[in-house]
């Protein structure tokens, strides 16, 4: 931003190895995160292996609709983001502020539709434990697939709404025009790597087997 | 002094007024909110000892308990939650923190030529972390414990489990977060904060190693973290992918556990690796041998030790196949640690040995280590490990690795850079005879557990038939040496806070950048950042070698 001038913290020689260091700290935190779901998406792979019919059957239950609309959602929201961090870079704050609250609007859309989607599923009685009830065979397995699918979806949502979080902060300090370039563009990274886990679970949860 | 440095080593008033320092400010609240990588590092110090503590004292009832056959001092139950005690304290609470967290904490950034690490307050977070954790983990010991073992297995920990495991596993789950920090912080700070002309050929190995332990820390702990959260909803909602009445599969933990776990190991193996290196060169004056090999073997121990998981599992349901490429890769992985066992002694070689307190320490470490990682051959290998799976021999070998390497190490470091972080000296008798009754003790409470368990004795049980009473009371004999060789030196360093004699800069005579500024170091470590331009520990060679006083 034009009117703020980073300064350097006391540990950093220069400005640019400050900003060096903030973004591949923020390379390496994502690096954990992939590990971190990387376990989950080994169990689902693990079970989806060893139940290849009745996972099949459990993801057809899933609404593509649902699930298609949010991956839009959230890639368009990546769009913006890109955006944001280009304004940012620019030193163009009104877009910047702009963008941002495109990219938190487009965030909010998303749980907004995964919200009506898990209702959808409490309803059609999909949910594990609380209420599950499956008419076809090998019910436990199914329940093993919502299982996963809720603990999935549910940790990656969780990751939306810090992302909405952090976005919400950079908004504010951007409208006090008091953020730098590098804050923006450290959001960005997580954004994306969030987008990009959708990107993965998408098709591994609603795009099992063929779907006429 | 030293050859390899530009700037001249700053020499810090030793007498009248003493210097500011990072120690000058006293209030409560100045060490709580410190970002000051030194501080933090004492704050952890201040922690794993009382961890420590509470985890020896289990240990201690433990080996009493074991004196007679039909134990006596314990109910088997309590027996149970006295080892998960100590495994998960001793674990994540002190060794995994100890040398990274303590005094890599403290030696990083003096050792590349920085005023800090690359993010302070992040730093800070990561103590926080690991205390919160901590407490999660008393608190659920003091409502009752668990009985899990500190592999949480399942179905111990999600079907047959009481609730109290939900706690301690939070409390690992929040810990784990604080070890992924400190790594990252490790990482970035290596990266980026090198002061000029120190190039990673001329780092320090201990620096190699703690980068290779950061890497470990950063990959494998949130592995750690999944797996956790998956029993935890598990145990609370009784549903989760290790339950075999979903079709989930209790192997499949125990897979994603020791994904996390045996890289784990080396967590706490690769810190007190880089220990040794620092003090085997110093305290031979010699440059030391094969620095590339040393540096690179560290990697190696960190990639390769990622593949090696399932020889923990040769026994369960694991396909015999698995088990023949999981024997082998453990096979590989100790090469490198080899590499590093035969360049140090080959440092030794012509070298001009002194032996300080941290040298007796690194040279009982590299012998306890030779042997707890032989053992581990023996135990990669798939029919051998059949027989010795689950017994004594394999407490026995993993001790050796822990505590005869990571402890020995551990405390060689702190007593190498004791004056550096106090600015003062510990008493040299006190020290080196508390290193030789630590040996000693050692291996009394341990070899006679090879033996127990070669004779085929399981482990985690608090009976056993009769004939094995001699190897435990052998055992618990040494554990009373052991504990006398800890308490040392808690004893005399706290005494020479106050009373020791005042460090010099370079006590040691070493290289290095952290010797090149005052003991203690100022707040910003150095007044002007160095400049490095030669090679790492270049001490002089064998004709113009001087022996230096103490």
């Amino acid at each position: 931003m034009p009117e703020t001038t980073p300064s350097t913290a006391h540990q950093f020689e220069t400005l640019s190895q400050q900003r060096d260091a903030d973004i591949a700290g923020m390379w390496i935190f994502l690096a954990t995160e992939v590990m971190f779901f990387g376990g989950l998406i080994m169990c689902y792979t693990f079970a989806r292996y060893s139940y290849p019919q009745v996972f099949e059957a459990a993801s057809h239950r899933l609404y593509v609709g649902y699930g298609g609309t949010n991956t839009a959602i959230l890639l368009c929201s990546s769009f913006t983001m890109a955006l944001a961090v280009r304004a940012a870079q620019m030193g163009d704050r009104k877009w910047l502020l702009r963008l941002l609250m495109a990219t938190i609007g487009l965030g909010l859309a998303f749980l907004t539709v995964k919200g009506f989607e898990y209702h959808t599923d409490y309803v059609e009685h999909l949910v594990p434990r609380l209420d599950f009830r499956w008419e076809g065979g090998e019910s436990p397995h199914a329940e093993l697939f919502f299982w996963l699918y809720f603990t999935l979806t549910g940790l990656h949502a969780l990751h939306v709404t810090i992302g909405i979080c952090v976005l919400g902060t950079m908004a504010i300090l951007a409208g006090r025009g008091r953020i730098g370039e590098i804050p923006v563009e450290i959001a960005g990274l997580y954004w994306h790597f969030v987008d990009i886990v959708w990107v993965f679970l998408f098709p591994l949860l609603y795009l099992v087997g063929h779907r006429s | 002094m030293n050859p390899v440095l530009d700037t001249p080593a700053s020499t810090a008033p030793q007498e009248g007024e003493p210097p500011e320092n990072y120690l000058t400010e006293h209030t409560v609240i100045s060490w709580l909110l410190t970002t000051d990588h030194k501080r933090i590092g004492i704050l952890y110090l201040l922690s794993i000892l009382v961890y420590f503590a509470i985890a020896a004292v289990a240990a201690a009832m433990m080996r009493i308990e074991l004196l007679w056959p039909d134990g006596r001092l314990v109910l088997p139950e309590t027996y149970n939650k006295l080892f998960t005690i100590h495994g998960v304290l001793m674990v994540w609470f002190f060794l995994i923190p100890s040398i990274p967290a303590v005094l890599g904490n403290f030696v990083i950034p003096l050792m590349i030529g920085a005023r800090d690490v690359a993010f302070p307050k992040l730093n800070l977070l990561s103590w926080y972390l690991f205390m919160f954790g901590g407490v999660l983990v008393v608190y659920s010991v003091i409502v009752g414990g668990v009985d899990t073992g500190w592999t949480f297995y399942t179905p111990y920990s999600t079907t047959y489990a009481n609730p109290n495991v939900v706690t301690m596993v939070a409390g690992v789950f929040v810990a784990g977060f604080g070890s992924i920090l400190t790594g990252l912080n490790f990482i970035i700070t290596i990266h980026k904060m090198r002061a000029p002309g120190l190039t990673w050929f001329r780092l320090p190995l201990f620096i190699w190693s703690m980068y290779s332990t950061s890497l470990i820390l950063v990959l494998a702990t949130p592995v750690l973290a999944i797996t956790l959260l998956a029993i935890t909803v598990e145990r609370i909602w009784g549903i989760g992918i290790f339950d075999p009445n979903l079709g989930g599969d209790p192997v499949l933990f125990q897979h994603m556990f020791w994904f996390y776990s045996h890289p784990a190991v080396y967590i706490m193996i690769l810190p007190g690796m880089g220990v040794v290196s620092e003090l085997i060169t110093c305290f031979s004056r010699k440059k030391i041998f094969g620095y590339n090999f040393i540096a690179f073997s560290s990697i190696a121990i960190a990639v390769v030790g990622f593949m090696v998981w399932g020889h923990h599992m040769f026994v369960s349901s694991q396909s015999i196949y698995a088990g023949m490429v999981f024997s082998i890769l453990s096979f590989i992985v100790a090469v490198p640690s080899a590499i590093k066992v035969f360049n140090w002694t080959a440092t030794l070689y012509k070298g001009s040995v002194s032996f300080e307190t941290p040298m007796l320490y690194a040279l009982g470490f590299i012998g306890l280590f030779t042997i707890g990682g032989l053992t581990g051959l023996f135990l990669a290998a798939l029919a051998v490990d059949v027989h010795l799976h689950d017994t004594y021999f394999v407490v026995a070998h993993f001790h050796y690795i822990m505590v005869g390497g990571m402890v020995m190490g551990f405390m060689g470091g702190l007593h190498y850079w004791w004056p550096k972080i106090t600015g003062r000296m510990y008493p040299e008798m006190a020290g080196r005879v508390a290193a030789l009754v630590t040996f000693v003790g050692f291996n009394l409470t341990f070899f006679p557990l090879f033996l127990l368990g070669y004779l085929g004795q399981p482990r985690r049980y608090h009976s056993y038939p009769p004939e094995f009473q001699v190897f435990h009371v052998l055992s618990t004999a040494g554990a009373s040496i052991l504990g006398v060789g800890y308490l040392m030196p808690l004893i005399y360093l706290l005494w020479s806070l106050r009373h020791g004699k005042k460090a010099p800069a370079n006590p040691w005579g070493a290289t290095g950048l952290e010797w090149q500024t005052p003991s203690p170091p100022p707040r910003d470590n150095f007044e002007t950042i160095p400049e490095v331009n030669g090679e790492p520990y270049d001490y002089p060679p064998l004709e113009q070698r001087t022996v230096e006083p103490i």
